[in-house]
């Protein structure tokens, strides 16, 4: 009887650790084949030219890596200091009902399929505009960069021990300078590893792009035109029935794969750093 | 003295507006969607979501195929990912030696951190062909005779959209089900290993029974990610607007008809068919979400409730 | 030890957390269906002393045992420790714990045969006459009676805690081993797990951790004295109490620390 227990608790134990085990499979798979089969094409033609048409030797995807800083730099300048500043109130001022609202609202946002979003911004400045545009991609980016950054925020800015604002107040210190010298430089590691977090993500969006920011085989003519995108250029090589474009998107592959990877990185590290004050 | 009357109002007030104009947002984008989908819910009313026919040149729209696509792939990717992630959560949470735990736990949720469009590419050029050469041609010749294995199979597909799913969603359902299994009082495994229980009758009997609600709650919001994936789906399920009993079979999700049709769709009518199914998938994942926090909510909060004294 | 057969019987223990050295080469004998109280300032090692009997000791990080401990004669740690199983350890030797501890998820009557079933007693007959043996037993029987199926969290502190001493009696333990089982309850119910050691007594060997002196005195017929690790005294509890020959024994019970 014992025994039989006994032998069920050991298969049971030993099936979780196959659990963990058969899931690196996957991404050990993706790692090896991203890399090498990225690595073959990628020179320094890769990064300085445009995508050639098919069939000729050479070509690049400069203006979709510059597209997808571009696109990830506009919409992180206006969706950062509207999530720092909407999770400063939540965590200041939100305990109240619109504070709960907003929290909820939040997080409804941050659940809802990203394509969506993309239909977001579609009808509010492509239908205007009657163009596809940087500046609907970068609006779109930045509702999906707001949700997490806002709560990030308010969950760091709580963190902040009263104590301290009390002695700023003491001082006759105001509320704004309180907030932006002391509580905010307190929770700053915790809100850039938010940050970045978030922008490792954006960097990554396709959907939300596909018609919005559309894509462009050029360089970017303005803000009122399309523009490329690194995620966007890989789906359409690799969905594309050519042998050369399949390389090229495995190279893309890697070079947004170290993007992606190099923030994430970077996030931890602050978040490391923060505990050895 | 005067300066901070000035700007301490000021700055309340900035901040307000601010997180005010994320409400107005939210809403907006609620209207936006309502709003557009409107011509659509008119012309087809509910027919629209029991129809199977998608004609775009003659705008006899039914989204049935589209929503069959969408739940069929999701419930596969629950059926393959579930297992697994609670496994993973139990290993890292209970069994794995401390020096293992966050290296392993880094890695796991490094799945998450990969663009979709990644997920994509591998699907495509590594999984489908393996799926193609080696394992469906064994499922069909062997359990050929079950519906869900049966037909011409071509690698692309329903059973290659459910499997990149799983992994994608793997890292969500995983890393909330640890945390939860880390907050169940250690005092509950103690109770269960002074009866006599065994390593995985005291995991059983203290940890999951007690983490359930909360254990749900991940795989709901594991569910709401798989039904709103767009790319990669999109690059592996093949596209076919069919309802299929098999899984080899291609097929089509909401989320990917409107990545293909969107910037194809000429008349309005065909638009906002494809908003009403990006409605339909909002108000699908919004419900999802709000069972999730609710469930996962109510677990970490049962730990008040149940000390008396 | 008057005739007393000694139920447990510790050679030589030394428990360790990490570095910490918590238990120092203990040596004492656990007479059979007496009542033995273990008590010392807090951190002294008592608990520990305790989760060595049930081997529940090893399972917290980087814990240690050296030494040996006989239950009924079988060394409990023995030389190739795989040789003995915890699981059986435990089923012989319950224990309750300092905070009630019921499964929020179970009800009253599968709180109590959750150890059973463990076991595989399926037999719904045996089960139902156990539950309710168990529960009489731990005096929690009239209290409960018409709400079994309600869940075991639903009931006070004190009744929770006389649950969790059913859910142990439940699987027939030899030894019930009680850490500071009073600690988190009010005075009513600490006087009611208290006369129920007496009747407990009578068919089972009791060790009890308190730091509480007079409840010692109260319920024990043994005493032992811990400091820092070490046994400083065992004695009857009458003798221990009121007349020590250890001027450590004597200051701890005076109140001069601790």
């Amino acid at each position: 009887m014992s025994i039989k227990r006994k032998i069920i608790s050991k298969i049971m134990m030993t099936s979780t650790l196959l659990c963990a085990l058969v899931t690196l499979i996957p991404l050990i798979s993706i790692f090896l084949y991203v890399i090498s089969k990225g690595i073959t094409n990628i020179n320094l033609d890769f990064f300085m030219n445009l995508p050639k048409p098919v069939g000729e030797p050479g070509g690049g995807m400069s203006n979709a890596i510059v597209g997808s800083l571009i696109l990830v730099g506009l919409s992180s300048i206006w969706a950062i200091p509207v999530s720092i500043l909407g999770g400063v109130y939540l965590a200041e001022y939100g305990n109240n009902k619109l504070g709960t609202i907003i929290r909820f609202l939040a997080d409804v946002l941050s659940g809802i399929p990203s394509i969506v979003v993309g239909i977001f911004a579609y009808v509010v400045f492509v239908l205007p505009m009657k163009t596809f545009s940087t500046i609907s991609g970068a609006f779109a980016l930045g509702i999906i960069m707001i949700p997490s950054v806002m709560r990030i925020t308010e969950e760091m800015v709580r963190m902040v021990p009263n104590t301290l604002r009390e002695a700023s107040w003491a001082l006759g210190i105001s509320q704004f300078r309180t907030t932006v010298s002391i509580v905010l430089k307190t929770a700053k590691a915790g809100i850039i590893t938010g940050v970045m977090l978030s922008i490792a993500r954006i960097a990554g969006e396709t959907a939300p792009l596909l018609f919005t920011a559309f894509g462009n085989r050029f360089w970017n003519q303005g803000l009122n035109t399309p523009i490329a995108s690194l995620p966007l250029q890989i789906f359409v090589y690799a969905m594309s029935p050519f042998e050369d474009w399949h390389k090229q998107a495995w190279s893309g592959a890697l070079v947004l794969i170290m993007l992606v990877f190099l923030t994430s990185y970077l996030s931890r590290r602050t978040m490391k750093s923060r505990y050895k004050i | 003295m005067k300066k901070i009357k000035f700007i301490d109002p000021l700055f309340k007030k900035t901040s307000k507006i601010v997180a005010l104009s994320v409400l107005v947002l939210s809403i907006f984008l609620i209207y936006v969607m309502v709003k557009y989908s409107i011509p659509s819910i008119q012309k087809f009313g509910l027919k629209f979501l029991f129809s199977t026919k998608w004609d775009p040149v003659i705008e006899n729209f039914g989204a049935l195929p589209f929503i069959y696509g969408t739940i069929v792939s999701s419930l596969l990717a629950l059926i393959i990912a579930v297992p697994l992630s609670l496994g993973i959560a139990i290993y890292l949470s209970e069994i794995a030696p401390l020096w293992i735990r966050e290296p392993l736990s880094f890695l796991i949720e490094l799945l998450a951190a990969i663009p979709s469009v990644i997920y994509g590419i591998w699907g495509i050029f590594v999984l489908a062909p393996i799926l193609r050469n080696y394992v469906q041609p064994f499922l069909s010749k062997f359990f050929g005779f079950l519906p869900i294995f049966s037909g011409d199979y071509y690698g692309v597909g329903m059973m290659t959209a459910g499997i990149i799913l799983s992994i994608m969603i793997i890292p969500t359902i995983s890393s909330v089900s640890r945390d939860i299994f880390l907050s169940v009082p250690n005092d509950q495994r103690e109770a269960a290993m002074s009866l006599g229980a065994t390593q995985w009758e005291t995991i059983r009997l203290s940890v999951l029974k007690y983490a359930k609600p909360g254990v749900i709650g991940a795989i709901i919001l594991g569910l709401g990610r798989a039904l709103g994936e767009t790319m990669a789906v999109t690059m592996v399920i093949g596209n076919k607007p069919e309802i299929s009993a098999s899984l080899f079979a291609p097929s089509y999700t909401m989320a990917s008809v409107i990545a293909n049709e969107f910037t194809e769709a000429t008349s309005d009518l065909y638009i906002s068919t494809l908003i009403e199914l990006g409605l339909v998938l909002f108000i699908l994942t919004f419900i999802l979400n709000m069972i999730a926090r609710l469930l996962v909510w109510s677990v970490s909060n049962k730990l008040k409730g149940m000390i008396r004294e | 030890m008057e005739q007393n057969t000694g139920k447990i019987i510790v050679k030589n223990l030394n428990a360790y957390f990490g570095d910490n050295h918590v238990l120092k080469n203990i040596n004492i004998t656990f007479p059979e269906k007496k009542v033995t109280a273990v008590i010392g300032p807090s951190g002294c090692g008592k608990s520990t002393l305790i989760r060595c009997i049930n081997r529940m000791h090893e399972v917290v990080l980087n814990a240690r045992v050296e030494g040996e401990i006989f239950l009924d004669g079988e060394n409990i740690y023995p030389k190739y420790i795989k040789d003995v199983e915890p699981i059986e350890i435990r089923r012989k030797v319950g224990m309750v714990f300092q905070r009630p501890n019921p499964f929020p998820t179970l009800s009253i009557y599968d709180n109590v045969a959750a150890g059973l079933k463990l076991n595989g007693v399926r037999n719904k007959t045996l089960l139902d006459e156990i539950v309710v043996n168990s529960l009489k037993d731990a005096g929690l029987w009239k209290e409960v009676e018409h709400k079994l199926n309600h869940s075991g969290v639903s009931l006070s502190g004190g009744q929770q805690q006389r649950l969790c001493i059913a859910r142990a009696l439940a699987v027939k333990p030899e030894v019930v081993l009680f850490d500071e089982p009073c600690s988190a309850l009010d005075p009513i119910s600490t006087a009611k797990i208290e006369e129920l050691m007496f009747k407990l007594k009578e068919k089972h060997t009791i060790i009890i951790v308190t730091h509480n002196i007079p409840q010692a005195g109260r319920v024990s017929d043994y005493t032992a004295f811990l400091y820092l690790g070490d046994l400083i005294e065992f004695d009857k509890t009458e003798k221990l109490l009121t007349m020590p020959t250890n001027k450590m024994t004597e200051k701890y019970l005076t109140g001069k620390f601790g």
